[in-house]
C-alpha cells in the first residue's frame, strides 16, 4: 500500500509539540499570538501619532542644485547633501535623473556607470595624496585574513560562497587591468606616431 | 572627526572629515556613541547598489548622545543619550502619517521608491551615516527615542535595525499558531526572525544557510532546526520532504540582493550587475512554501530587476508581503520583549572594534571569517 502523504487528504496532522510543551521549552512562545495585536497590524494606521508638530515641514536650504528623480513632484523639503554630483561621473549621473524615471533600466545602468567613473577618477586622483587608493585594501584584508583565520575559516567547511569568493578580487581588478592595457596602448600608438 | 569613508567598491578607509552641522531647523547633530555594520552595508561595500557617492560614510545602525539641536526641536536636547531608528523619515507626509514611516515622501529626492535611510547610498537619500564620530539626523522630534535607563547599549544599537527586522520579517510571514515556518538566513536579521517566529506562535522554526558557525547559533539562540544547504541536493524537495510533502506554512527571506547557492544567479547580480540582486533565497521560498501559504521578504534587494520565479509565486497563490522596516513601530513591543528576557539582542554580537579598525572589520563581516556574525563599532569620540 502507498504511504498517504499531508496535502492529498483533508486533515492537517497534529503539531509535533503541543503548546504546552513548546511554551515549557521556548521563552516567551506564544505571547504575541493574535495577529491583529502585532506592532504592523493595521498597516496603514492614519492618525498615528508620530512626533511631527508641522503640515509640511519647513525648507532645508538648497544651497547647490540638487538632482532629483522625474517622478517626484516638487524637491522635497529634506535631503542629504553628502558628496554633490561633480565632473563627468555628475554630468551622467545628471542626465539619469533628468531624462529617466525610476521605472526604466537605463536610469540604473547609467547611474552605475556615473558609479565606476566617479571610482576611477578618484583612484588616479588619489596617486597624487599620501593615501593612494591601492587596488585592494591590502593591509586591512591581510589582517582579516590573519586574525580571521581566512583558510580555516573557508576551507574544509561546507560553505557555498568559497566556489566564487575568488572573483572578487578578478572584479575589483578587471577595471585596472583593462585601463592600464588601454593606457599602455594608448601610449604606444601616440609614441609610435611621432 | 573620524569617519568610515567609502572609496570605490570593496574599498572603504578612515578619513578626517568635517563635524556635520544643522541643516534645517529640525535637525540634531548626534556624537555616536555605538554603531554597527549590517548586512545591508555589505550590498554598498560590493558596488551593488546604484548611486553609492565616493566619500560617503555608511552606517545606520548607531546610538549616541545629543550633541546639538536645531531651532525647531522641542522632545529632544543636549546630553539625551538616544537611539536612532534606521530610517529618515518626516512624520508628516502621507505615508509616514499612516505608519509607514520607511516610505517617507518627504526624505528622499533621489527616489520615490524608497524612503531615506542613513550612510545608505544616494538611492535613499544622500545622508552620511554613523559609522563616524557624528551624524546629522533629520526630523529630531521624530525618530529618535532616549534610550530607558535599564537598557544596555548593545541591545539599544540593535534595535536601531536588526532585531526591528528581524521581528519585522516574522510580522510579515502573518505566522499563526502552530505554523512551520522556515526562514532563509542566518544572519542577524535571520536569527532574530525565527526567534520571533515562536513569540507569534509558530509550531516549528527550521533555518536555512550555508555557515555551520551560524546555524550553530541558530540553534542556541532561535531555538530552532537547521539544514546546511550545501548538504542536500536541493533544498526545495528538502522543504517537502520535511514537511510530509505539504510545504511550510510561512517562509521568510532573510538573505536578500547577495543570496548564494545558485552560480548563474550569484555571477549575474553580485559580479556582472545585471539583476538587482539575486533572488535564489527569494525562489527556495516562493517553491518551499505551501500553496496558499505566505512568503515575508526582509532581504533588501537593488532597485533593478530580478529574476524571481513569479509564475509559482501566481500559481501557488502565495501572499508576498515585504517592506523596509518601519523601526519605531516595532520599538514599544520589542521594548517589552528584551526586558521580559524573550529577546536577548546582545548575544548575536561577535566583534566588537574601534572605529579605526573598520576596514578591516568589513572585510571580516563580509568574508564571513572568525565566526563573525555582528560587528559593533566603537568611535573614538564616544
Ligand atoms: N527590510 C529591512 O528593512 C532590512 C533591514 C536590515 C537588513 N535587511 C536585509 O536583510 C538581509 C540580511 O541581513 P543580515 O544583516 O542578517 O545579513 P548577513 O549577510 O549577516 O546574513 C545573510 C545570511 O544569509 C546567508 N545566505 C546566503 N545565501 C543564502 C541562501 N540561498 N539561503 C539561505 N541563506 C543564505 C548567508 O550565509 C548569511 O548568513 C540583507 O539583505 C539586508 O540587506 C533588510
Ligand atoms: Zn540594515
Ligand atoms: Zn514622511
Amino acid at each position: 500500500m502507498t504511504e498517504v502523504h499531508r496535502p492529498y487528504v483533508a486533515d492537517k496532522p497534529a503539531q509535533r509539540e503541543t503548546n504546552e510543551q513548546l511554551r515549557a521549552r521556548i521563552p516567551g512562545w506564544g505571547v504575541d499570538l493574535d495577529p491583529q495585536d502585532r506592532p504592523g497590524y493595521p498597516r496603514e494606521q492614519p492618525g498615528i501619532e508620530t512626533g511631527a508638530h508641522w503640515e509640511l515641514p519647513e525648507r532645508q536650504e538648497e544651497t547647490y542644485p540638487r538632482e532629483r528623480s522625474i517622478e517626484h513632484g516638487m524637491l522635497p523639503p529634506v535631503f542629504g547633501t553628502v558628496a554633490p554630483l561633480h565632473g563627468v561621473s555628475g554630468a551622467i549621473k545628471r542626465y539619469a535623473y533628468a531624462r529617466y524615471s525610476e521605472g526604466r533600466l537605463a536610469h540604473w545602468l547609467l547611474l552605475i556607470v556615473g558609479d565606476r567613473v566617479e571610482a576611477f577618477g578618484a583612484h588616479v586622483r588619489s596617486f597624487a595624496t599620501l593615501h593612494p587608493d591601492l587596488p585592494v585594501k591590502v593591509g586591512a584584508v591581510v589582517a582579516a585574513e590573519v586574525h580571521g583565520e581566512g583558510l580555516r575559516s573557508r576551507f574544509g567547511q561546507r560553505r557555498s560562497d568559497v566556489k566564487h569568493q575568488w572573483l572578487d578580487p578578478v572584479v575589483v581588478l578587471a577595471p585596472w587591468v583593462v585601463s592600464g592595457w588601454v593606457g599602455y596602448r594608448l601610449t604606444k600608438a601616440v609614441l609610435g606616431r611621432r | 572627526m573620524q569617519a568610515m569613508v567609502y572609496r570605490g567598491p570593496f574599498k572603504i578607509r578612515v578619513e578626517e572629515k568635517d563635524v556635520p552641522r544643522i541643516e534645517h531647523p529640525n535637525d540634531a547633530i548626534i556624537r555616536v556613541a555605538l554603531a554597527a555594520i549590517c548586512g545591508s552595508d555589505l550590498h554598498l561595500y560590493h558596488g551593488m547598489m546604484p548611486d553609492t557617492r565616493i566619500g560617503t560614510t555608511f552606517g545606520h545602525e548607531f546610538i549616541g548622545v545629543v550633541h546639538e539641536v536645531g531651532s525647531s526641536v522641542q522632545h529632544l536636547k543636549v546630553g539625551d543619550r538616544v537611539m536612532v531608528p534606521f530610517n529618515v523619515y518626516c512624520g508628516s507626509c502621507y505615508f509616514c502619517a499612516r505608519g509607514l514611516y520607511s516610505n517617507c515622501h518627504n526624505v528622499n529626492p533621489n527616489a520615490t521608491a524608497v524612503g531615506g535611510i542613513y550612510g545608505y547610498s544616494h538611492t535613499t537619500g544622500g545622508y552620511d551615516g554613523g559609522q563616524a564620530e557624528y551624524v546629522r539626523v533629520p526630523f529630531a522630534d521624530v525618530g529618535p527615542t532616549i534610550i530607558p535607563d535599564w537598557m544596555a547599549d548593545e541591545d539599544a544599537v540593535l534595535l536601531t535595525d536588526a532585531v526591528a527586522t528581524g521581528y519585522f520579517g516574522a510580522e510579515l510571514g502573518g505566522i499563526r499558531e502552530g505554523d512551520t515556518v522556515v526562514v532563509f538566513g542566518a544572519g542577524p536579521v535571520g536569527l532574530v526572525a525565527a526567534r520571533s517566529a515562536w513569540l507569534m506562535g509558530a509550531g516549528r522554526v527550521i533555518v536555512v544557510d550555508h555557515l555551520d558557525y551560524r546555524l550553530e547559533k541558530a540553534r542556541e539562540f532561535a531555538y530552532a532546526e537547521t539544514l546546511n544547504f550545501t548538504q542536500v541536493d536541493d533544498v526545495v524537495v528538502f522543504m517537502k520532504q520535511t514537511t510530509d510533502y505539504l510545504g511550510a506554512d510561512v517562509a521568510i527571506d532573510a538573505v536578500g540582493a547577495e543570496a548564494d547557492g545558485d552560480l548563474v544567479q550569484t555571477l549575474t547580480s553580485s559580479k556582472l550587475k545585471m539583476q538587482g540582486g539575486s533572488p535564489t533565497a527569494l525562489n527556495w521560498a516562493i517553491d518551499s512554501v505551501r500553496k496558499g501559504g505566505t512568503v515575508g521578504v526582509a532581504g533588501a534587494y537593488g532597485p533593478v530587476f530580478s529574476a524571481v520565479k513569479f509564475g509559482d509565486a501566481m500559481n501557488k497563490g502565495l501572499t508576498l508581503r515585504m517592506n523596509q522596516t518601519p523601526v519605531k513601530r516595532e520599538w514599544p513591543r520589542l521594548f517589552e520583549h528584551v526586558r521580559n528576557g524573550y529577546l536577548v539582542p546582545h548575544e548575536i554580537v561577535t566583534h566588537r572594534v574601534p572605529l579605526s579598525e573598520i576596514p578591516e572589520a568589513y572585510h571580516l563581516f563580509s568574508a564571513k571569517l572568525d565566526n563573525c556574525i555582528k560587528v559593533l563599532v566603537e568611535p573614538a569620540a564616544a
